[in-house]
């Protein structure tokens, strides 16, 4: 069983960064009528979402949140000696985004710095990755930046993904502090079902080629080509109503926590459908389970601390917290984490 | 079992007023999309506790096949 205990180790702050611009669902000219945007906003609770523009990237989102962060904590810059970069839209194929962060962000020379290849399931992993690192007191203060400008993944032809997602960048400080109980994770892979959630070409298994862009029509209103981002929605959902619930409840037997102590259950925002069934599997009522995708759509890995900074802010801000977080998705991967946060600094949401 | 099952196949598709028959192919109802195809797999979730995976779903293909599945699967 993949179960993780990291002591030592507090999160003394969150920020999140999205993009200006907003594109309502209604207005989607990948809806055949106004009935068939209708349903989908009602299945999905997807209003409205985020999107770049072609010169924004997952890096410029989290740099924001990261210098507002940093400022808020009153961080010295050259205390920082780790970052990671999550993302699976990075500046370049080479180098890794983190060096090129450390540099922007002005980060000593002195910092162990990496990028990690991860989707929905980033946030939880990161906070196991650095958390790990600075528990021992190597390092002593760590910054987290997971981020996702999707939606330039996506092809503005297919209703089965385009309508779904939105773009967001997150900063985690995560800090060295003796004694304290730390994380507790619970994570697992299945691989087997890589294919639901993928980008066909563009790597090196297969190279972008001179059929690469070739837009090809998969059904009515899926229309996309080999650079892009194909999801089984069925597969998706059926993996996660089975396998979430159930890493969740292995972490609290595990942690022997109990449902009721949990202040607020931090579940990957995938859409209304999956939340509304994770939660109520698990029974965790509405008000426990703050929301983002009304408004931000499936902003995959930042979903979790961007639901953080736009529903519990002020809860986050002013008291202890127990929390349980849950990220899943292309991997297909999952991890949950157990944590306690008291009077983070939580900036309010920024906007570029 | 059948009346129950029906009933809540309709419900899910929103044909409550229509007849459904057992030999129905129902992805070729008007009704039947992606997002109609998720809540058929939260509704077997909710009710009888079981959960078809993508690969075997596609091998069902009429009302009829379904129930038998759910019937198989509820009885072990």
């Amino acid at each position: 069983m993949a179960f993780q205990t990291i002591p030592n180790v507090i999160i003394s702050g969150i920020a999140a960064c999205v993009p200006k611009n907003i594109e309502k669902n209604i207005d989607s000219s990948l809806f055949s009528n106004l009935d068939d945007a209708t349903k989908f906003i009602k299945s999905t609770g997807i209003v409205e979402k985020r999107t770049v523009s072609d010169d924004l990237t997952s890096s410029d989102l989290c740099y924001y949140a990261a210098e507002k962060l940093i400022s808020n904590l009153n961080w010295g810059k050259e205390d920082i000696d780790c970052l990671i970069f999550i993302t699976q839209t990075p500046d370049f194929i080479v180098p890794a985004t983190s060096c090129i962060l450390q540099n922007r962000l002005g980060l000593s020379k002195e910092c162990h710095a990496f990028d990690v290849t991860l989707g929905c399931s980033a946030w939880v992993y990161g906070l196991s990755i650095m958390g790990s690192l600075i528990s021992s007191g190597n390092f002593k203060k760590g910054l987290l930046l997971v981020g996702e400008t999707t939606t330039k993944t996506k092809s503005k032809q297919d209703k089965s993904t385009y309508p779904l997602f939105g773009d967001a960048g997150s900063a985690t400080a995560i800090e060295f502090s003796p004694g304290s109980s730390g994380f507790k994770v619970h994570s697992g892979t299945d691989g087997s079902k890589f294919s639901a959630i993928n980008i066909p070409d563009g790597g090196f298994r297969s190279q972008t080629n001179l059929n690469s862009l070739d837009m090809v029509k998969f059904e009515e209103g899926v229309v996309r080509n080999k650079l892009q981002y194909i999801m089984d929605g069925a597969a998706v959902f059926t993996f996660t109503i089975t396998t979430v619930p159930k890493s969740i409840t292995l972490l609290m037997e595990k942690s022997q926590v109990e449902n009721e102590n949990i202040d607020f259950l931090l579940l990957h925002q995938a859409n209304k459908m999956i939340v509304d069934k994770v939660s109520s599997k698990l029974k965790f009522e509405e008000e426990r389970v703050p929301t983002s995708y009304e408004k931000f759509g499936n902003t995959s890995c930042s979903s979790i601390p961007l639901t953080m900074v736009h529903k519990i802010s002020s809860h986050l801000r002013t008291k202890k917290l127990n929390l349980i977080a849950c990220g899943f998705g292309s991997g297909l991967s999952w991890a949950t984490a157990y944590f306690e946060t008291k009077n983070i600094i939580c900036p309010d949401l920024i906007e570029v | 079992m059948e009346t129950k099952f029906i009933e809540l196949f309709k419900e899910v598709l929103e044909l409550e007023d229509k007849n459904v028959n057992l030999t129905d192919e129902f992805r070729q109802y008007d009704e039947w999309d992606s997002l109609v195809y998720l809540s058929i797999i939260a509704m077997l979730d909710d009710e009888y506790d079981i959960v078809i995976e993508t690969d075997e779903f596609k091998k069902i293909l009429t009302v009829g096949d379904l129930m038998e599945e759910v019937k198989k699967r509820t009885s072990k």
